[in-house]
């Protein structure tokens, strides 16, 4: 029963933390704080992902109401690895921010733990329309970060991505009316139930309802053509914070994934596999855009931002096939792509650096460079093969390949490009430096490591990783097992 | 009263995508709101329209009707005023540091290159 109570812990811990950090106004307690539970985070999310991988889900029901009634948490293989995830990068966004990010304005650290918990509650929200609120949660202090120390070009950014994310959550609740006015349910496994029992006159409204979702988490994810928000954004932000967001497009993704296999998944009759015709589309043209952003951008943190558009692309392309092999590979790829592209804006807001510190930055850089162009000898690598080997060999595979591996040079030669010209000072870049992020001190260079070595482990470790997500993805495309595990969850009261 | 509600529904949000699409802030800012009203008027109505049912089971059993989407709605209108809010002070400090009501923070160049 612990471990019933203990899916509340990753939501719960990070917003009566956020209470906590208020009580006293010295900036030591502040930081012990914010660090302080973002590590707890970690070792609960541990704990989590090992009861998780014991296969069977686990539902905690808030208040003990009856299931399609009440409110439930949902913990399985998918969720537990979100969780460690953005623990993970919440540690390397707080350590980074606690070099003097926290400083420019108050409240800092509140608004971080606030946003730790809006996407610990959205990986293990069991119902529509707390998937909603945990989004509206994590937005609404993603807002403040962005424009956090108010700087012109992050207010000039902020105004663009407020706007697109409201009307982005506007649509999303259209979206939870028409599903709900059709089958007249939110929890996801009875949703799911009720969907594949739907009758045949109803059919226009679910593809309808199921394709605004779709629009809704491709903006949320960055997918094209909704991915030109991004750059603007995650450039104009703090190194911190950039770091931090580069989860907030994986729960985009997480949630295709989810509602893509469990309520439109291959059992739901006429609403079956409804997103994947407009996925593999949108993935490759993701990929398109990204790369030549990369391509053309006049800083490092745009170009950084621009792969990590094309990252997502790259992982849509397998979650668009839906079958048990692309999911695995999606899963590790994402993985890996979260920690490469929040190492990258570490890095990336160290680069116009100090002559002393310019040995330690390149380094930095090229590791980073290595994992986020997705080369060996680092895991990226083996996440695209395992994408690549997961494609069907047709014209979408045709398509895919050509866009996977077209992007990967592309991007390394970018990487090259900006990296020659920030290190040797061959500078044919005039205008790269002209984003110069604030000043940095020499310690802030030890986050950006920690990242690269939880990539060089994720590398060595790769053989546990990849059993782990295939063992995830079976789990996934059994969608029963989900089904029954929440509905069954009755009485006890 | 179903295709009046309708009829509301799209003008309130055909409206509202209209004022959306300016490129001034206040206009956007209308936009938002009216898109707002829309939504919350069809999450409304996702629970079925009539005048008849009361909100609350009664002893007898009999008719009653969906109390969720008024919770749903009761929700959306307390997250999408706080986002409102949050955005007028967004916009606010956007304008004093960048002196224009543009939505790119800058005026648009006179004429096209």
């Amino acid at each position: 029963m612990m471990a019933g109570y203990a899916l509340m812990l990753p939501v719960l811990t990070p917003i009566v933390a956020a209470c906590v950090v208020l009580l006293h106004d010295g900036p030591r307690w502040r930081r012990g704080v914010m660090l302080g539970t973002s590590i707890f985070l970690v070792a609960v999310a541990t704990w989590l992902l090992i009861i998780a991988d014991g296969g069977a889900y686990r539902v905690y029901r808030l208040g003990d109401w009856p299931v399609p009634i009440g409110i439930v948490l949902v913990l399985d293989r998918l969720s537990a690895a979100m969780l460690l995830l953005s623990a993970i990068v919440g540690v390397l966004g707080a350590w980074r921010a606690s070099d003097g990010t926290d400083r420019a304005a108050p409240h800092f650290h509140t608004l971080y733990l606030l946003q730790l918990a809006g996407l610990n509650g959205a990986f293990l929200a069991g119902d529509l329309f707390n998937l909603f609120v945990f989004f509206e949660l994590l937005l609404i202090a993603s807002y403040a970060l962005v424009v956090y120390g108010s700087t012109t070009p992050r207010l000039r950014a902020g105004v663009h991505y407020v706007v697109l994310n409201l009307a982005g959550s506007s649509l999303f609740l259209v979206a939870i009316g028409v599903l709900y006015g059709v089958a007249g349910s939110l929890n996801l496994a009875d949703l799911a139930v009720r969907i594949a029992a739907a009758p045949a006159s109803d059919t226009a409204l679910l593809r309808s309802g199921a394709l605004l979702l779709l629009v809704v988490f491709a903006l949320k994810a960055a997918a094209a053509p909704l991915s030109f928000w991004l750059p603007g954004a995650y450039t104009a932000a703090a190194p911190a914070v950039a770091a931090l967001f580069a989860i907030m497009t994986k729960v985009g993704v997480y949630a295709i994934i989810r509602t893509g296999t469990l309520l439109f998944g291959s059992e739901a009759g006429a609403v079956a596999n409804v997103y994947a015709p407009w996925l593999t589309g949108a993935a490759v043209a993701t990929i398109a855009v990204g790369a030549l952003a990369a391509f053309g951008a006049t800083s490092v943190v745009r170009m950084v931002a621009a792969l990590l558009v094309v990252s997502v692309g790259t992982m849509l392309c397998a979650v668009a096939l839906f079958t048990e092999q692309a999911l695995a590979a999606a899963l590790f790829y994402l993985v890996h792509s979260t920690l490469a592209a929040a190492a990258m804006f570490l890095v990336a807001g160290m680069v116009p650096t100090r002559e002393s510190t310019r040995v330690t930055t390149g380094t930095l850089f090229t590791i980073g460079a290595l994992a986020i162009a997705g080369v060996p000898p680092l895991a990226g690598f083996l996440g695209k093969a395992l994408i690549l080997q997961a494609t069907p060999p047709d014209a979408r595979g045709l398509w895919i390949w050509s866009a996977v591996l077209g992007s990967s040079a592309l991007a390394v030669i970018a990487l090259a490009r900006v990296g020659m010209a920030s290190f040797w000072e061959v500078a044919t870049v005039q205008e790269l430096h002209d984003e110069a992020p604030i000043r940095t001190r020499p310690s802030s260079g030890y986050p950006a490591g920690g990242a690269l070595l939880v990539i060089i482990l994720l590398t060595v470790f790769a053989g546990p990783a990849g059993d782990y997500s295939r063992r995830t993805a079976q789990q996934l495309v059994t969608e029963n097992g989900y089904v029954q595990a929440v509905l069954s969850t009755q009485g006890g009261r | 009263m179903n295709l009046l509600v309708a009829v509301v529904i799209g003008v309130l949000m055909g409206c509202g995508v209209l004022l959306l699409l300016r490129a001034r802030i206040f206009p956007v800012l209308l936009g938002i709101m009216l898109v707002g009203y829309a939504v919350n008027l069809f999450l409304l109505a996702s629970g079925r329209l009539g005048n008849t049912a009361p909100p609350i089971i009664t002893e007898g059993g009999g008719p009653y009707a969906d109390p969720l989407p008024q919770a749903l709605v009761l929700t959306a209108i307390v997250i999408g005023f706080g986002m409102l809010a949050l955005l007028v002070a967004i916009a606010l400090k956007a304008r004093q540091a960048t002196g224009t009501d543009h939505v790119d923070g800058a005026e648009p160049r006179e004429q096209g290159r």
